[in-house]
């Protein structure tokens, strides 16, 4: 991939793509940086490096259809359309966060939209795509569900059993599987006998798609492709993208196991920068432009920051708050 | 109208599925097969397959498709064979179902219904015998129920899948057969999903039992009974949230207490019910609390192995004899 091919789509949806990975990865350095300050506590799994997928991807779907995504979710949520506000208000534990600050950087909801949230159990937001595929078929809906997950899940026997089921009934899913080579610190080739991901769906007769993640462009046309087959009713798809995380697996991470040259020659791969210089050399975008989404993005986190330390925590009292619905039967 | 505790869990399941369309049962061999202790028998050929789904052998695959369906807008029945496979869906039902409405902040909640077989007594083995239920009545999130008796086998399925929130139901493998009979009329069945209930008032000493333990329970009081011990039979109904008041007011009429639980006792639901005992009855009570639950092995084969390691109805009146003579 050369910075001179020719951007399959106009300019308005090229910029889009760019402004939001320009946002989560400002996002996410700010996450990064609080986190620092220790007003984020907890677990925070950052996404620098992956942004094309979240950005390419997300944008296929519309408003309808179902996200399940991870704990490595924060621009997943915000390109779905949850405030930058209210993610920060919930990394910071604050009521006003989209999970009343129940959930943290690892559980992100948003029922306006269809955000069935952060799951932190690895492999196990994939059954409940299952169950979304299924309500929509049975309900008659036209919706879809997509559902994200690293690779380190396919060695989760919830991987193999959504497989199944998903092929088997022939459900609305997309299995969108962000390949960044390490579970953790665990090195693809060091847990899976069969390391060719598309292999494992397609032995459940599920139709499989690679994309380069680390290509925003790669991305949305091969999502979009998927897409088209789900909704075609020809049941299930998964693809890979292939991708990268710049950062630790946590905050708590001393990243030990990579070694640093890979991860440099990652980083000259990074979504944004590529993007951008394909879109400048297409006459698509100027350095002003692209220095303007970069200041929005930065205020929207600015603000995004100041609301969050501003807000209150939820009161103590309301501790016990949903968690069961009022008096039952 | 003489009646099973299998036939009236069935009229309930043919009764949910006629009267909403966002109600289907999922489970594996619930279908063709007719499930595995014929419960749905009959329901494929009246609602067919969409509705009474076959599934693989993926206990945490179906189980989280149920969630993923009652958030989609369904109102699932998902029936797990038997309680141990249910530990193969754990992840699912208390990561998963149990924590998502606190998780999202409210935002999200899970109506689904989980059936499934429990208990020991037909020599089936240390896999297919335990009594889990009170590991997940440990979960905030959740509700358990465990119904005794034929009015609750056909009536707490109405009220379960009316509940927002993701229900437990939990089946005796020993009741499946139990014979009676149950008036035609839904009053006689119409039931909460909240309170436990007297099954037989007694002023002596109180049986508190659940599910399995309820019968035996009754033959203990009778046997009791003819020796001049009137016992009363407090059925908890529901495991979670325990109905504490009943409980208490039972106990502190009669002073005296023994728990049945089929579980075994450490870190129990026997443990819990002795430990609500003991903060609300102390000052009331005349006598120690006592516990008939299993022994503590995995469940053996042999018959008079598993008789040995089970509640049955002469430990039960042996505890509360103890008790009242004590006093």
């Amino acid at each position: 991939m050369t910075a001179v091919d020719p951007v399959p789509f106009d300019k308005a949806l090229a910029i889009g793509l760019l402004s939001d990975m320009l946002r989560i990865r400002r996002l996410e350095e700010a996450a990064a940086e609080w986190y620092g300050a220790g007003k984020i506590r907890g677990y925070l799994h950052l996404y620098i490096g992956q942004e094309a997928v979240a950005a390419g991807a997300v944008r296929c779907l519309s408003r309808e259809d179902d996200i399940v995504a991870t704990y490595r979710e924060h621009g997943h949520a915000l390109v779905r359309g949850v405030p930058m506000k209210a993610i920060m208000a919930e990394m910071f534990g604050k009521a006003a966060g989209c999970s009343r600050g129940r959930g943290g950087s690892m559980h992100l909801f948003d029922a306006a939209i269809r955000f069935f949230g952060g799951n932190a159990i690895v492999g196990g937001g994939l059954p409940l795509a299952v169950g979304l595929g299924l309500s929509a078929r049975m309900l008659e809906e036209s919706r879809i569900s997509a559902c994200f997950f690293g690779e380190g899940a396919v060695a989760e026997g919830a991987f193999h059993e959504s497989m199944n089921l998903a092929a088997l009934w022939r459900l609305p899913v997309l299995f969108c599987c962000e390949n960044n080579l390490y579970a953790m610190g665990t090195a693809l080739e060091r847990s899976e006998s069969q390391t060719d991901l598309c292999a494992k769906a397609e032995s459940y007769k599920v139709t499989a798609l690679r994309a380069d993640g680390m290509d925003v462009a790669s991305v949305h046309e091969v999502t979009r492709d998927a897409l088209a087959r789900v909704r075609s009713g020809a049941g299930p798809c998964f693809v890979e993208y292939r991708t990268y995380r710049f950062r630790a697996h946590s905050m708590f991470d001393p990243d030990l196991y990579r070694d640093r040259d890979e991860v440099e020659a990652w980083k000259k791969r990074g979504p944004i920068h590529t993007f951008s210089a394909r879109l400048k050399a297409e006459g698509l975008l100027s350095e002003a432009e692209f220095l303007a989404l970069d200041a929005k993005a930065m205020a929207e986190v600015s603000e995004a920051v100041a609301f969050a330390e501003a807000a209150p925590f939820e009161a103590v009292e309301d501790l016990a708050r949903d968690v069961v619905a009022g008096e039952g039967p | 109208m003489k009646t099973s505790y299998r036939d009236a869990l069935r009229a309930a399941l043919r009764e949910a599925l006629a009267a909403d369309a966002r109600v289907f049962l999922m489970g594996e061999d619930v279908g063709k097969y007719g499930g595995s202790y014929a419960v749905s028998k009959g329901l494929l050929a009246e609602f067919g397959p969409e509705r009474v789904r076959d599934t693989p052998l993926s206990e945490l695959g179906f189980v989280g498709a149920g969630i993923g369906a009652a958030l989609g807008g369904l109102h699932p029945i998902v029936e797990i064979m038997t309680v141990n496979f249910s530990l193969l869906a754990m992840d699912q039902i208390v990561n998963g179902a149990a924590a998502l409405r606190h998780m999202s902040g409210g935002q999200f909640h899970v109506p689904l219904v989980i059936r499934m077989a429990t208990g020991a007594g037909r020599q089936l083995g240390a896999q297919h015998s335990h009594s889990f239920e009170g590991w997940y009545a440990h979960v905030p999130g959740l509700r358990v129920l465990a119904p005794a008796t034929l009015a609750d086998a056909r009536g707490m399925l109405a009220p379960a899948l009316a509940c927002p929130d993701p229900v437990l139901l939990f089946e005796h493998v020993r009741l499946y057969n139990l014979e009676g009979e149950l008036a035609e009329n839904p009053e006689a069945w119409r039931c909460d999903i909240r309170s436990a209930a007297v099954r037989r008032p007694g002023d002596a000493v109180s049986l508190i039992a659940y599910g399995g333990g309820v019968p035996l329970s009754l033959e203990a009081a009778e046997t009791l009974a003819a020796e001049g011990i009137d016992a009363e039979v407090v059925d908890l109904r529901v495991l979670r949230p325990l109905d504490g008041e009943t409980l208490l007011a039972s106990v502190r009429r009669t002073r005296r207490a023994v728990v049945v639980d089929e579980g075994w006792k450490s870190g129990s639901l026997s443990a819990e019910i002795v430990a609500r005992l003991m903060e609300g009855a102390f000052y009331d009570l005349d006598a120690p609390v006592a516990r008939v639950c299993s022994e503590e092995v995995p469940m053996p084969y042999a018959r008079p192995l598993e008789d040995a390691a089970l509640p049955q109805a002469h430990k039960i009146a042996a505890a509360a004899r103890k008790l009242v003579a004590g006093t």
